[in-house]
């Protein structure tokens, strides 16, 4: 084994983790697929969506958050697990107001592919029906509210050129919502709207114009299971 | 935006002589927006882009801060601003009718503020006065064993203009003093051998210097001495694990952050015995090589800032804080720090990010504050309590603690004992005592149900009222609560699982969404629409919250729930329908509960026979 590497092992199942790596790096660099919906690339790891629960020894921990060590041993594809993040997605589907037939993002949304992955019919909770805005005062972004589910995505990865922040979460508990400053002149640029949408994994941060240039159909999870490209990876691994 | 030049230039010059008395300094970003509360009773929106331009931070940080906050708010709370507790013992104590004077005498309703903003009505989760309710906060001002006729005669004051101190009733101890003159009663009932005794400031101190810094860490590992807060980590451990991290500089952080319902002796061990606290932070001081002590004090008892302002004053005067103590190399300062309403805060990793002057969200952890904390310098934060046990320990010797409570849990535990006894306040005992021995000692009889450790921790019924109070069993802060036969349980579960959906920080889904969730099925099981199906619903979703959540609020915010479930079925099952096996969610009452409010009415969630 080379230098900084160590020996971990999912679900049965033993890799070679990078020292440092959080398990759902290592895991997907082994062709093994941990769901997630707030980790994203190279951006420090937020833990708000909780879709990455794993079971380490006898502890549930975010595997994204969470550094690989030395013989660790993780559990993944459990039929609790599985059934504890299909709860978890079923929460964020009631919590905010989700029209996937009328949503710009529909085929390319994160939420919705894992809802498709774990089998979510009908949420088996009550939907809060939650009274949330729509803002479109930008030139370039629209803020759709209705579909945040405040993973802090753009909060992390979407920054002025001189890197402060420009995306926030304002309030807290029930009435936590991310905010664009509106009063900040590179929050009405073309750029900041592109990278906000491309970062956000639902349908929340959408770029005026071209919502539809890709017909529904044709969008990236219509036609395959989100995780399936890291699967792929796994007999090559 | 602005409407109004002359305010726009006042808010900016308050800003601008605010971020200079701070020395532009980002972490007393709460502080500055306390003063801006207090002088505009709101933080106006323009307040917000001078303080970001002030202090160069980016603008939607400032509002992120000034938002999470329950005591700012982004409009006016009126020159006189009353948050009344509404926690389970207040209105077990009568809050129901003592709000009803408030908005009969105000002529509004709580949530608003009069039209010429002179009173506004709010709400506020635990203010740490369980021992003396109903209690309110009025600009932060404690008013205790509040009665409609006295609220008259409050708000009579209020339109008048008038003074609220002309109003406070003498305290108890220290409570009267002249930096202090709140109406707090201490209600100290057992005083023990650590915290109530003889006490002279300094002599611990001396005993630490002598002995030196690693010693004093062995000692306080010997005693076996754990953290008083409730989670109960080993403190010399913790010490040693700080000291062990190579750094510039350390911090040592006193959590006065008492923001679980039914807890309240900080509140007493700070009136009463601040000079033992602090010398046990200074003692974690020298013995990690810290600088630097913060007390983080929740807003709540911002009333005892100036009296705890003039003890820390008088221990530099004795060379016991400051500069070269003791005439020593050492130097070691302390500041107090306010909170601005948060129970989060409690969590050590939100606290330090409230103290840097940001949202109190908790950390991702590891790194543990110990090796990252306070401005990610290695960080122990304890509770006032620990930090007195630590200094007696180090005055009388790890064996002479390690004598009193238990194998496992040495030393004595202060109990903030409150609800259905004769003699609420605070208790010092030796731990392992059953919960029957303590309803003995507080006078309490016709006993339905005991909470230990508050909403987070556990409901328990008569079977077992034989069960010890120790860190093998029932590990408590502190709170222990009493509800009587003649209480309905429902109201108090329903109670704290509105505390919890109130006070989680949001950030992470299972404890935001599910929480709330929670409620909603509870409600539905109140108001009759409950089967068997929705009980074990409640369970499953109870123990997702607990797993998946992200800090020690969501993994024990569930516990309301789950203890009274396991502990006391019967509530439940004289509740649910057991003539069907499914109901929809929809309920005639319950549906109609908002047209209820409207023609001032409460809902009505109470069940048919």
């Amino acid at each position: 084994m080379e230098q900084g590497h160590i020996k971990i092992n999912i679900d049965g199942r033993e890799i070679i983790a990078k020292e440092g790596q959080s398990i759902v790096q290592a895991a997907r660099d082994n062709g093994i697929f941990i769901p997630t919906l707030c980790d994203f690339k190279s951006l420090q790891p937020a833990g708000t969506c909780r879709m990455c629960l794993v079971k380490v020894g006898e502890r549930y921990v975010s595997a994204c958050t969470t550094i690989v060590s030395q013989g660790m041993s993780v559990e993944n594809e459990s039929v609790e697990l599985k059934e504890n993040r299909k709860s978890l997605i079923e929460m964020l589907f009631v919590e905010g107001n989700h029209m996937c037939p009328s949503c710009e993002k529909s085929g390319n949304c994160q939420l919705q592919a894992l809802a498709y992955r774990y089998q979510m019919t009908a949420p088996r909770y009550p939907f809060s029906f939650t009274q949330r805005k729509i803002d479109a005062s930008l030139p370039y972004l629209v803020v759709e509210h209705n579909r945040c589910i405040q993973c802090l995505r753009c909060v992390r990865g979407v920054k002025a050129k001189d890197g402060h922040d420009i995306f926030g979460f304002i309030d807290r508990g029930g009435a936590i919502h991310i905010s664009v400053d509106t009063t900040d002149t590179e929050a009405a640029t073309e750029v900041i709207a592109q990278k906000a949408m491309d970062i956000c994994p639902v349908g929340a941060l959408i770029k005026k114009g071209g919502a539809y240039r890709v017909p529904i159909g044709e969008r990236k999870y219509d036609n395959e299971v989100i995780g399936s490209d890291v699967e792929k990876e796994r007999d090559k691994v | 935006m602005e409407q109004n030049p002359s305010l726009d230039s006042q808010v900016r010059q308050k800003v601008v002589q605010l971020t200079k008395f701070y020395q532009q300094d980002k972490t007393q970003l709460l502080a500055m927006l306390r003063e801006i509360q207090s002088e505009f009773r709101m933080i106006p929106g323009p307040a917000i882009d001078y303080l970001a331009e002030e202090l160069d931070i980016p603008r939607i940080q400032v509002e992120g801060t000034a938002s999470f906050y329950h005591f700012f708010s982004s409009k006016n709370r009126g020159r006189y601003t009353v948050y009344m507790n509404t926690s389970a013992t207040s209105e077990m104590a009568g809050a129901a009718a003592v709000m009803l004077a408030f908005e009969k005498a105000a002529g509004i309703k709580f949530g608003q503020t009069s039209e010429n903003q002179q009173i506004g009505l709010f709400t506020t989760s635990c203010i740490g006065m369980c021992d003396q309710e109903p209690a309110a906060l009025i600009n932060d001002f404690v008013f205790t064993h509040l009665t409609p006729a006295r609220v008259e005669e409050i708000v009579k004051v209020i339109k008048e203009n008038g003074s609220l101190q002309s109003l406070i009733k003498s305290g108890e101890g220290k409570n009267s003093s002249a930096l202090v003159s709140a109406e707090v009663k201490n209600n100290i009932r057992f005083k023990g051998p650590v915290f109530f005794t003889d006490y002279a400031p300094g002599e611990a101190l001396k005993v630490a210097m002598e002995s030196g810094s690693l010693e004093v860490i062995e000692a306080i590992r010997k005693s076996g001495l754990r953290g008083r807060g409730g989670a109960g980590f080993p403190t010399g451990q913790k010490w040693g694990s700080c000291r062990a991290t190579d750094a510039e500089s350390r911090y040592v952080i006193c959590n006065v952050d008492e923001g679980e319902p039914g807890t309240f002796k900080d509140r007493v061990l700070l009136t009463e015995r601040p000079e033992l606290i602090f010398e046990g932070m200074i003692i974690a001081g020298y013995a990690i090589e810290a600088k630097q002590g913060i007390v983080y004090l929740r807003s709540e008892y911002s009333y005892l800032k100036k009296y705890l302002e003039q003890v820390l004053e008088g221990l530099r005067s004795q060379n016991l804080l400051g500069r070269r103590i003791l005439k020593s190399r050492f130097s070691f300062d302390i500041q107090i720090k306010l909170g601005a309403g948060a129970y989060i805060c409690g969590e050590e990793s939100a606290l330090i990010e409230s103290a840097e002057g940001k949202r109190g969200q908790p950390r991702n952890r590891p790194p543990f504050p110990v090796v990252s904390g306070y401005l990610h310098q290695p960080t122990i934060v304890n509770n006032p309590e620990t930090f007195g046990c630590a200094a007696k320990i180090i005055l009388k010797g790890s064996d002479w603690f390690k004598k009193m409570g238990t194998s496992a849990s040495s030393g004595v535990k202060l109990l903030s004992i409150s609800g259905d006894c004769e003699k609420p306040g605070i208790y010092e005992v030796q731990w392992g005592h059953t919960v029957r021995e303590i309803l003995g000692f507080c006078g309490a009889t016709e006993v339905l149900a005991v909470q230990v450790g508050g909403p987070s921790g556990n409901f328990l019924s008569e079977k077992e009222f034989d069960r010890k109070i120790c860190y093998s069993d029932l590990s408590t802060g502190g709170a222990f609560t009493i509800f009587s036969k003649k209480r309905d349980l429902f109201s108090i579960i329903h109670n704290h699982m509105e505390f919890f959906t109130k006070e989680t920080c949001g950030f992470c889904v299972p404890c935001r969404a599910g929480n709330t969730l929670l409620l909603k099925q509870l409600e539905k099981v109140m108001i009759g629409n409950g089967t068997a199906l929705d009980l074990k619903k409640i369970e499953e979703l109870g123990l997702l919250v607990k797993k998946a959540s992200r800090c020690g609020l969501g993994q024990s915010s569930p516990n309301p729930l789950l203890t009274s479930l396991k502990n006391f079925p019967e509530i439940y099952q004289r509740v649910v329908r057991q003539d069907v096996d499914y109901m929809s969610q929809f309920n005639m009452e319950f549906a109609t509960s908002d047209s209820a409010k409207v023609a001032n009415r409460k809902p009505n969630l109470e069940i048919g026979d």
